[in-house]
This record gives C-alpha cells, sequence and structure tokens, in this order.
C-alpha cells in the first residue's frame, strides 16, 4: 500500500498545472489507472480528503478510469483480457505474452474554476 | 469559468526523474548497484552478507538497508565488511528515489564498486517505485509458496534476475518447481533465474559469479556487450 505517497504526488501535479493555468480552484481530478497498478481508489480519495485540505484543491472530486489489463499472445498473435490469476493464453496455452494495457497511472486533467 | 485542464502526466514521474539522478550519480562515481527485493524473510540480508563475505578482497562493496524501523540490517551488512547506512522509512511500505539520494549523499562512493540497496521486504510497493539502480534482483524463497509469481505479477514482470533461496528445504515442503517457473516464465520470459541456499551454501558460487561478470560489464564496457 502506497496510497499516501502516491496521492501527495496527485496534488503536486493538480495544483502545479492550476498554478500555472492562473485558476484559483480545482474542482475535479481525471485519473487513468491500470488494472496492473496496485492502487485501491478509496484510499486514495482518503487521503486525498487530507492532503489537499486548505489547498485550491480542497473539495475536488477524484474520477478513476480503469483501465482493464489486455494482454498479446506471441505464439497465436491473439488479444485477450486475462481472467483473475491467470496469464497464459485462453487459445492456445501458450505463455510468451505481451501487456498490451493495463500499466497506465497517470493524471489526465483537471476541472478548475478562476 | 470553468474550464478543463489538459495534464497528461505520470503520477510517479517525479520519482522517476530522480530515479534518473541517482544512476547519472552511480554512474559518474563507477559504482554497479543492485536493487534486492523480496517478501520479509526471504533473506536478503543473509544473501548480503555471504555476498560481502565471499567477494572480501575482489570488490569493494557498500550496502544501503531499507527498514521501517531499526538499524539490525545495516548492522549485519556492517558486520559482514560492507561499508552500510541504513534508512528507516518511518512507516513507509518501500524506499523510493528520494531516500536513496539522501543515503548516497551519505556515503563516500569512491572506491565502491558495488552497491546493493535492500529495499523494505515488501512484493508489491517496491516494484512501482524505481530507484535508478541499475539492475533489480528479487530473491524468492522456497517457503513462501510456488504460487507468488501468479499473486504479484508487478514484482516478478519488472526484475532483471530471480534468486530461488533456502532450496535446501525442497524436500520438507510442497513447493512444485515446474509450476513457480511458469509463471515466472509467463511473466518475465527468459529471466535469469539462479537457484541456491543461503544456509547450505548450495548454488551460491553462480550467484557470484553473475555479481563479478554484471561489475565486469559495468566497468569496462565492450563493443559486444
Amino acid at each position: 500500500m502506497h496510497e499516501l505517497p502516491v496521492t501527495e504526488s496527485i496534488l503536486e501535479i493538480s495544483l502545479r498545472h492550476a498554478t500555472a493555468a492562473g485558476a484559483k480552484q480545482i474542482t475535479d481530478v481525471y485519473l487513468v489507472i491500470g488494472q496492473l497498478a496496485s492502487i485501491v481508489d478509496d484510499s486514495v480519495q482518503f487521503y486525498w480528503d487530507i492532503v489537499s485540505k486548505d489547498t485550491p484543491a480542497e473539495g475536488a472530486k477524484l474520477h478513476f478510469r480503469r483501465i482493464p489489463t489486455e494482454l498479446l499472445c506471441l505464439d497465436c498473435n491473439i488479444r485477450y483480457k486475462p481472467a483473475p490469476m491467470e496469464m497464459g493464453c485462453p487459445t492456445c496455452d501458450g505463455v510468451h505474452v505481451k501487456v498490451i494495457a493495463g500499466e497506465e497511472f497517470y493524471l489526465e486533467s483537471i476541472q478548475v474554476e478562476d | 469559468m470553468s474550464a478543463r485542464l489538459p495534464v497528461v502526466e505520470k503520477i510517479l514521474g517525479a520519482n522517476e526523474r530522480l530515479a534518473a539522478i541517482n544512476r547519472a550519480r552511480l554512474d559518474a562515481a563507477g559504482v554497479y548497484s543492485l536493487n534486492f527485493m523480496a517478501s520479509p524473510g526471504a533473506g536478503k540480508t543473509s544473501l548480503i552478507e555471504h555476498t560481502v563475505k565471499r567477494l572480501a578482497g575482489q570488490l569493494n562493496i557498500a550496502v544501503i538497508d531499507g527498514d521501517i524501523a531499526t538499524s539490525i540490517d545495516a548492522d549485519r551488512a556492517a558486520a559482514a565488511g560492507a561499508t552500510a547506512v541504513q534508512i528507516n522509512t518511518g512507516g513507509e511500505c518501500h524506499l523510493d528515489a528520494a531516500m536513496l539520494q539522501d543515503a548516497l549523499l551519505q556515503m563516500d562512493l569512491s572506491n565502491i564498486h558495488l552497491l546493493i540497496v535492500e529495499n523494505v521486504g515488501n512484493l508489491v510497493c517496491p516494484a512501482s517505485f524505481p530507484l535508478g539502480t541499475h539492475h533489480s534482483v528479487l530473491i524468492a524463497s522456497t517457503p513462501e509458496g510456488d504460487d507468488k509469481p501468479y499473486k504479484y505479477p508487478g514484482m516478478y514482470r519488472g526484475v532483471d534476475a530471480l534468486i530461488i533461496n533456502k532450496i535446501d528445504l525442497l524436500p520438507y515442503i510442497s513447493f512444485e518447481m515446474d509450476y513457480f517457473r511458469q509463471g515466472v516464465e509467463l511473466l518475465n520470459p527468459g529471466l535469469v533465474t539462479l537457484s541456491l541456499s543461503c544456509r547450505t551454501g548450495e548454488g551460491l558460487d553462480a550467484w557470484l559469479d553473475w555479481v563479478k561478470a554484471r561489475v565486469s560489464a559495468a566497468r569496462n564496457p565492450s563493443p559486444e556487450s
């Protein structure tokens, strides 16, 4: 669990962009997080309410867009979304895979008011 | 007036930038570095002790130990003959690049050939925070169970070498090596994997050879390597 440093980083990035745009208040923060990133949404929101207090981001709502894991089988070239605890190809049982999606971990945009 | 500002910035980008600074500092000092990650009790500190003792006279080794509290691990590394610095994270479950930066400032890196950073015992969080070390080594141990690659894919996917420690216990526990290795192969095809026992010493020579070869390659880069 490392939601606190993650949340502090989200706040730092949000405030930096809002300040640069001359905005007074951040109302919404839009995050894109892959399924493979081990982050718990509720924990981030919990820490957010604490770390954003008395900043222009206080009260802002966090929006999480989760990206499901998607793998490419390098043996039969099929793209698939694996079941939990499964990674191998459901079509050919191949074990050579490449991650196509699910590792995303970025702040996409913020909604601000001046 | 309300407006939507595009940001598109990696949430842990600041850590990655500091990691790059750490790498540059290590490169400038001619130090090859490893990040040891494992669950608590897998044998990180034991492997460090054996590595430091067995390579004494061949390599000057420094150790940075990350723990939530105490300096037990740094004391063990120092007793084995290493230059050691302890980082107490005060509750954080992993080391990050800023902590390593602080620790590097406390060390005289001249004459050091190899730096081993012992991360906090944890199979989840350390994988998300690169430190700037040259390679990451995961130390698995057989009593943890053969399902760990499947349960901690983020950790197994991100490492450059895997140690399977405590192989002397294999006759006494249920650990299906084939099942374990299949999970590893799925997540990290072709991963360098070395089996050993810190207790009996079996397999340690192959590990020490790997370390020496990596240090040598880092200090004397050739066009072929």
